[in-house]
């Protein structure tokens, strides 16, 4: 990446530089604008009706640009550009295919909250509406899946719009803002007034701060509390709270589960934490949920895959929601005392005041118990690698602390279990959509954002192969991510449910026929290495660590391995199939 | 499964029609009518929506409403003495014989006539939901060739805003 050399230069100068009022075009004004928004990195793909703004860009080395294979790999790569760095990510694509590729990406940060900044093209405006030649309304398309869009008319409104989009995405409940550009307003010329300082918006005041009687309320049910539980989420990670949430727990002395997408918002070492709860959650955690008096939900959005049957939901809680969306408080589980405001401000007045939970000593002890007695577990085996396994040695190679990407199904829920997060934005996942095809191009963009920490990607054979292409970029631009292929042969989630639910019905499945990894990864011009036992395993997987660029590590594992605990669909979260190990 | 009309105030953008509908359809509210026109603040709209479910379900429409950034004020109208007024055009087969007839229903409606065609008429009524569906009722014997209507829009009644 140093190759790409960020030209040096202060960032006063830069900005004096970007600021500068000159008669320009809609398209410089956009490179102009993502500079003064602190743009560091985009990810492309150029088109027709994007070419003013690649023309522009021409020579232009104030913020990088990594030509991505495909559009949806841009948009995961911004996404996980910004999961990993908690900054907006930001790409480009043209009109039509461009824009509509992007669909599936800006649908999985919308879900997961995730703020970007998607600039599509669109044919000139003369032609709007015509079934022009690579013409879709990405507006229309992608207004239930935004958290807002904007197509612009007037050259002149392009400096509020990107600052206003900026500001939208990243504050409140974040999420992608859409800015549909139509040619000939990249192309118009005007004078360039940068649009800086507080954005105002009539419609749009997201509440930081609680209502202080609303935390009093909390504080007092904590007090009253016999058998209180915390249940973090992504909200946690998403505001910066996990010191806050730390000394929370701490002073109050309150066990803590995390969501999927909240792993890494509590020290997973802390002796208070006590799993991921829900469909795949850990034993102790589903079982604390249910037999709370006290659901302390913090910045998580009461999930299905969390709550499973929601009739037989923590049916003995007193519910607390803390939540920067008000729309979230109350919408699956009925909510006792509701706290709207940004979590780390939120958990900023209550640690002002928090107490320990004094009743609650007997109830940590019985967490702690069923934290022991009912561990994660799986059947080990020496004659076949375990991806369980695998999951554990890249934990304990990478020493924790490695950024986490997955993709989705079996390996995502063994990531989640097996490798035990202690930091925030160290997990990298599709959780709400559960989007195959995210692991790795999101892994690039959490690397382009920490070009010092180790990436890894833990994908599946299937969705490997949904965005495989991105080696290309990996390679060119030395981008080192660490892939590892969790290569059971199969589709592994399908197949457990087919096993498990439609009565060993296996029906289309069967992986046979995808590449030899090695020599896809190698014909990238990545290395590539294969693993079939633990011994070659983990030799391989260290030659991986150590080589200085990016790496491919298939792991052939057990075909009919299975997630566990598992609770299937219609059922609460405490009737679970412990599985193989029970 | 009671019935709420919501006053919207939304910024006059291109596609905030859009934006609320889409809302109403994605979720699974139900819209029984909906009206849009300006309002007394420049570039501000105002769109009125009946619409039905319990009291979670108009929270949870209220708050959605509020996350869409083109949405400035919602208010359940229904919640307070309100003015609630639609307007519809009704035309009527009404041969000449049969005229005084319709004339004598569209007064006692505090209706009018405002087309009077050989072998029809039509009429204009304003009134609540209630009203509107008697008059057809009433002017149904008499065959109604076409028939519009406008949607409620309502406002609440007294000083306040």
């Amino acid at each position: 990446m140093a190759t790409q050399g960020a030209t040096l230069r202060s960032k006063q100068e830069l900005i004096e530089k970007m600021s500068k009022p000159e008669v320009i075009t809609g398209s410089e004004i956009l490179l102009r604008s993502l500079v003064l928004e602190g743009v560091e990195c985009v990810f492309g793909y150029p088109g027709g009706a994007v070419l003013y703004i690649y023309d522009a860009m021409h020579g232009f080395d104030d913020f990088h640009h990594i030509l991505t294979r495909h559009e949806q790999g841009a948009i995961h790569a911004a996404d996980g550009y910004a999961r990993a760095s908690g900054k907006v990510g930001v790409c480009i694509a043209t009109s039509g295919p461009g824009a509509t590729n992007l669909v599936t990406g800006i649908a999985t940060a919308f879900m997961d909250s995730v703020p970007l900044v998607v600039i599509t093209g669109n044919v000139v405006q003369s032609a709007i509406g015509t079934d022009a030649f690579q013409e879709a309304d990405i507006v229309g398309i992608t207004m239930p899946i935004t958290k807002h869009s904007y197509l612009v008319r007037n050259v002149e409104d392009l400096p509020r719009v990107i600052h206003e989009a900026f500001h939208i995405a990243n504050t409140g409940r974040k999420g992608p803002v859409l800015i549909d550009i139509p040619k000939d307003v990249s192309a118009a010329k005007t004078l360039f007034k940068p649009a800086t300082g507080e954005v105002s918006m009539r419609g749009y005041n997201p509440t930081v701060a609680p209502k202080k009687q609303q935390v009093d309320k909390m504080l007092k049910a904590i007090e009253e509390a016999e058998r209180p539980l915390i249940l973090a989420g992504g909200g946690v990670v998403y505001s910066g709270a996990h010191e806050e949430l730390l000394e929370f727990a701490t002073k109050t002395g309150i066990p803590v589960v995390t969501t999927l997408l909240g792993l890494g918002g509590f020290p997973s070492g802390n002796d208070l934490w006590v799993g991921m709860p829900g469909m795949h959650g850990a034993y102790a955690s589903n079982k604390a949920i249910q037999d709370s008096d006290l659901l302390i939900n913090i910045g998580a959005r009461f999930d299905d895959r969390v709550t499973m049957k929601l009739d037989g939901f923590a049916p003995k809680a007193k519910i607390v929601h803390i939540d920067i969306d008000p729309a979230e408080i109350g919408k699956n589980v009925p909510t006792d005392v509701p706290i709207v405001g940004d979590v780390k401000s939120v958990l900023q007045v209550a640690n002002a005041e928090a107490r320990p939970a004094s009743k609650a000593g007997a109830w940590r002890e019985q967490v702690t118990a069923w934290k022991t007695e009912f561990p994660l577990s799986y059947v080990d085996s020496d004659a076949e690698l375990k991806p369980q396994w695998v999951i554990e040695m890249l934990h304990e190679t990478t020493n924790g602390e490695a950024i986490v990407t997955t993709d989705v199904g079996q390996h995502q829920m063994w990531a989640a279990q097996y490798y035990k997060f202690n930091q925030p934005r160290s997990f990298v996942t599709s959780g709400g959509l559960g989007t195959m095809g995210f692991g790795f191009p999101s892994a690039i963009g959490a690397q382009m954002a920490n070009p010092d920490r180790v990436v890894v990607s833990i994908n599946g054979d299937g969705g490997m192969q949904m965005c495989a292409q991105e080696l290309a970029i990996c390679s060119i631009n030395n981008i080192p991510v660490k892939v590892a292929i969790i290569n059971n042969q199969v589709l592994g989630m399908v197949r457990q449910w087919q096993e498990i639910i439609y009565d060993n019905r296996y029906s289309h499945i069967d992986l046979a026929g995808s590449p030899d990894f090695v020599k896809l990864a190698e014909a990238y011009g990545v290395k590539g290495f294969r693993a079939t036992n633990k011994e070659e395993a983990r030799e391989a997987w260290e030659a991986a660590l150590r080589h200085p660029g990016p790496a491919v590590v298939e792991f052939v594992v057990r075909k009919g391995e299975n997630v566990y605990p598992m609770v299937t669909q219609g059922n609460t979260i405490d009737e679970m199939i412990l599985g193989d190990a029970e | 499964m009671k019935k709420h009309t919501l006053a919207i105030l939304v910024n006059d953008q291109p596609g905030v029609l859009q934006r609320v509908s889409g809302l109403f359809g994605r979720r699974g509210f139900n819209i029984e009518s909906i009206t849009v026109g300006s309002s007394e603040e420049a570039g501000l709209s105002r769109m009125v929506i009946v619409t039905s479910g319990d009291d979670n379900t108009l929270e949870q429409i209220t708050k959605q409403l509020y996350k869409l950034i083109d949405v400035i004020k919602v208010v359940d109208v229904s919640s307070s003495p309100m003015v609630a007024r639609e307007l519809a055009l009704i035309k009527v087969g009404a041969e000449p014989a049969a005229r005084p007839e319709v004339l004598g229903v569209v007064e006692t409606f505090r209706a009018a006539v405002v087309d009077i065609g050989p072998s029809s008429l039509i009429v204009q009524v304003v009134g609540d939901t209630e009203k509107i569906d008697a008059m057809i009722e009433l002017l149904k014997p008499y065959g109604i060739r076409e028939l519009t209507r406008t949607g409620v829009t309502a406002m609440i009644r007294g000083a306040g805003k």
